[in-house]
């Protein structure tokens, strides 16, 4: 039991933290979400290039470094810090690890290989227009047409669906329900019969799309492990999605806190920083411990979560941890997002201030892969629905 | 990073596991789960027994130096005892104060002598100690303390006067270190002393406070002309100060991590209650059951976290350290509440006259306490913004 970063991974999130202060700042923030695509296309190539953020739990035999979800959990918590604008979540902790969990050793050394080029940006279409993310919530379908498949349907909430150039699909045999007949495919942005458009949003730092599929047909080889069996994996993956979201979380609660922080000790009333009024400091208290209970919780989910990919000893854990985390973290981030707004008072209402962006990020990223009530329900289920009393 | 443990330290888990399986058995059958905050009262003679039965199988004062008669296991190795042991249901400890405090604060600061007459009588579970910090007007406001410890000469010895409170299992103990005023015109935190004091002599009065849950753990503690010897003040005197916050420097350690293999025994029993009456199909007690067990989870890694790092190269804490106590504390306060309500009007019946509590109905009470004693939350949370965030300090108002 080693329960703290070694030193190269201290290293990994010191020089992503360096880096990200220097590239996404406010500014920077701002003028990619006023964009379409929502990221600047040249910082993504240098993240790709000199960085090769998208490459680091990529075995090294597709091109990749070789590290581990650890690592991948620290680089988000920065993104989250910096409210980073980029395809990185989309691309890395969904279409990659759909690949890495379901794909054949062709598809990993195609895909992956162009991943880790630098290139390609990916991500996952699953959610049919559905509130929660059970296997209810794909609604897409597929049928059989001799060797191939052809598929029909829509989804929203596809994070950076309208940019990505590979998607990984979500969709059910005709007539099947719950957890059956769901099956993954690979989706090349220009398959014919697919059309995108993206979903403007609340947070715009984050960008959303609406894809549908009419008649799409697709050779057999664009299917992602087996036929029917999808549940298993697009579950896997979205608890490998939620826990890099959750760290995402984690690096907003900081940021909001070091600025409430900041803030406080400088506006001054009633003859007095507001930082020294005690009903500032034990809401900053809180924040503090909201936050550092938060960063526990995604370490050891990202213990978890690396175990889960090497399907090694604490694999089966990886729904609880992935329900321990988001609910937390969830949770965790909207409060502190609220007070420090509250802290901030009339200007923390304000377009200018920043709080604004992460107070919404906060509520995009509660909702995406469930939100902290359905991710108790789960839990909720597994510990009081077993036969066996406890 | 990583969670799992070595192999040696799975074997040691099989050691420690195997021994209480084979010795919490026969006439400490009936000490399973009992014992601990808010059940103190129950059978202290035969837990005072259980205490020499840890010794001579080696298993007190685990995280000590071997020097000083520990076992010098390794911080994994200590987690494992402590889960170990709370999962065994074995009973709370009555030499806690003496093994987590008492001791390492004489290994810390104490003369050799100190650590020669002090650390066996621990060791061999033996002697108990208590805490006298706590007075009537110096609780949060732990430097206003009143007790007088005065050098006598003649005797050559320190004379004790004033009056401590709130000393839990002063009733059960052989000695009690005491924080006093060694210099009487001396104010706040500068002027103390840091005694060790024989509690089975003359001038010593303990009474027993009767409380919330009808039982007695801590008492009232009268000192009137009570003796000390020359050499039983730890540090100089005026030096008190320093050697009581070392000392609550080691309220936190590894034995949280069996404090909250207990939580997840009274967490099970909650579970077990919701199941069997029906609570558990009402979603919002299914929400904050799930809440419940995923931030129990998280207080683990938390503790892990706080155990594996380094403190600051001023010895300040780590932030997940400062932030432990409000939690594991404001955790355990919902989880008494929480029980109340999967049980519902259930909750209220005694199991029997005239005061007996169930398990449950007392952790519900108790746990009140967790939020009050070392260190209220809302000093918690003062002490968080102070040195975790750098706000400003509150002001000083003078003397009433
Ligand atoms: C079960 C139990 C066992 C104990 N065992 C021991 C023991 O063995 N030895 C020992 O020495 N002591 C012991 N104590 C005492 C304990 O440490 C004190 O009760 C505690 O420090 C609080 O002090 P107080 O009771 O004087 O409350 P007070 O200090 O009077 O506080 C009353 C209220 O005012 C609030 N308050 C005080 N100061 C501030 C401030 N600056 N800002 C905001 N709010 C403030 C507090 O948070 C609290 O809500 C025990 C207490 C309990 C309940």
């Amino acid at each position: 039991m080693e329960f703290a970063f070694t030193e190269e991974q201290e290293m990994i999130r010191d020089t992503a933290e360096a880096f990200l202060a220097e590239v996404s700042t406010s500014e920077a923030v701002r003028s990619a979400m006023a964009t379409e695509a929502g990221y600047d296309a040249e910082l993504w190539q240098r993240i790709c290039g000199e960085m090769y953020w998208q490459a680091i739990h990529i075995p090294e035999e597709y091109g990749g470094m070789g590290l581990g979800y650890v690592e991948v959990v620290a680089m988000m918590e920065q993104m989250g810090r910096y409210l980073l604008c980029s395809p990185f979540f989309a691309t890395v902790c969904q279409g990659a690890n759909a690949l890495l969990l379901a794909g054949s050793d062709e598809q990993k050394t195609h895909w992956l290989g162009k991943l880790c080029e630098g290139g390609l940006t990916a991500t996952i279409a699953s959610n049919g227009g559905v509130s929660s993310w059970g296997p209810e919530s794909v609604t897409a379908t597929w049928r059989r047409d001799g060797d191939a498949y052809v598929l029909d349907g829509s989804y929203r909430y596809v994070i950076d669906g309208h940019t990505a150039q590979l998607i990984v699909v979500a969709a059910r045999e005709v007539g099947s329900e719950e957890e059956s007949g769901i099956s993954l495919f690979l989706l090349p942005a220009d398959t014919p019969g697919l059309s995108r458009e993206w979903l403007p949003t609340m947070d715009q730092t984050r960008k959303q799309a609406a894809l549908s599929l009419d008649g799409v047909r697709l050779e057999a080889d664009a299917l992602l492990g087996d036929a029917g069996s999808g549940w298993a994996v697009l579950s896997q993956v979205q608890d490998l999605a939620a826990i890099a979201l959750a760290a995402e979380q984690v690096g907003g609660c900081q940021q909001l806190l070091d600025s409430a922080v900041e803030y406080t000790s400088e506006r001054v009333q009633f003859g007095r920083t507001i930082a020294s009024f005690q009903a500032v400091k034990h809401k900053a208290a809180d924040m503090m411990l909201l936050t550092e209970v938060a960063r526990s919780a995604i370490y050891y989910a990202a213990c978890v979560a690396q175990e889960a990919l090497q399907g090694t000893e604490l694999a089966a854990e990886l729904p609880e941890a992935a329900s321990v985390v988001k609910s937390y973290c969830s949770d965790a981030y909207f409060a502190i997002a609220g007070d420090t707004l509250q802290l901030h008072g009339g200007v923390g209402f304000t377009w200018e201030y920043d709080v604004h962006l992460y107070f919404k990020r906060a509520k995009s990223s509660e909702q995406l892969l469930g939100n902290g009530t359905q991710h108790r329900e789960r839990l909720a289920a597994q510990l009081l629905d077993a036969e066996d009393a406890a | 990073m990583k969670l799992s443990f070595s192999p040696e330290d799975e074997k040691f888990r099989e050691e420690i596991a195997g021994w209480l399986s084979q010795n919490l058995t026969g006439e400490f059958e009936k000490l399973k789960y009992r014992g601990g905050p808010g059940d103190e009262h129950m059978y202290p003679q035969e837990r005072q027994g259980w205490e020499k039965k840890l010794a001579e199988g080696g298993w007190t004062c685990v995280g000590w130096p071997e020097e000083h008669g520990g076992r010098g296991c390794s911080i994994e190795q200590q987690v494992i005892f402590f889960e170990e042991y709370a999962r065994a249901g074995a009973p709370g400890r009555v030499g806690h104060i003496g093994e987590g405090l008492a001791g390492p604060t004489i290994i810390a600061f104490g003369t050799e002598e100190q650590k020669r007459k002090y650390l066996p009588g621990i060791v061999a579970g033996t002697e108990l100690w208590c805490q006298g910090y706590s007075e009537p007007s110096a609780g949060s406001d732990l430097a206003n303390v009143k007790t007088k410890a005065r050098f006598d000469q003649a005797k050559g010895k320190w004379i004790i006067n004033g009056q401590k409170v709130w000393t839990s299992l002063a009733h059960e103990s052989d000695y009690c270190f005491v924080i006093a005023r060694t210099d009487p015109d001396s104010v706040a935190h500068k002027g103390l002393g840091f005694f060790l004091i024989k509690m089975d002599q003359p001038g010593i009065d303990v009474r027993p406070i009767e409380q919330i849950t009808g039982t007695s753990e801590f008492n009232e503690v009268f000192f009137d002309d009570a003796e000390c010897d020359a050499t039983d003040i730890v540090g100089a005197p005026g030096e008190g100060w320093k050697v009581a916050m070392g000392l609550l420097g080691f309220e936190r350690g590894v034995s949280t991590l069996g404090q909250q293999m207990q939580f997840q025994n009274e967490l099970d029993e909650v579970v077990k209650v919701a199941k069997s009456n029906g609570a558990a199909s009402d979603p919002v007690i299914r929400q904050r059951i799930a809440k419940a067990h995923a931030e129990l989870k998280i207080m683990r890694y938390n503790a892990m976290r706080m155990l594996s790092g380094q403190s600051g190269s001023d010895g300040s804490l780590q932030k997940e350290a400062l932030i432990y106590k409000l939690f594991w504390a404001t955790w355990h306060r919902s989880l008494g509440e929480l029980a109340m309500d999967v049980m519902g009007p259930e909750c209220e019946i005694l199991e029997g006259g005239p005061y007996e509590l169930s398990r449950l109905q007392s952790m519900y009470l108790f746990v009140r306490s967790d939020t009050i004693y070392g260190g209220t939350n809302q000093i918690q949370r003062n002490i968080i913004a102070e040195r975790g965030l750098g706000m400003p300090k509150e002001p000083k108002g003078k003397a009433v």
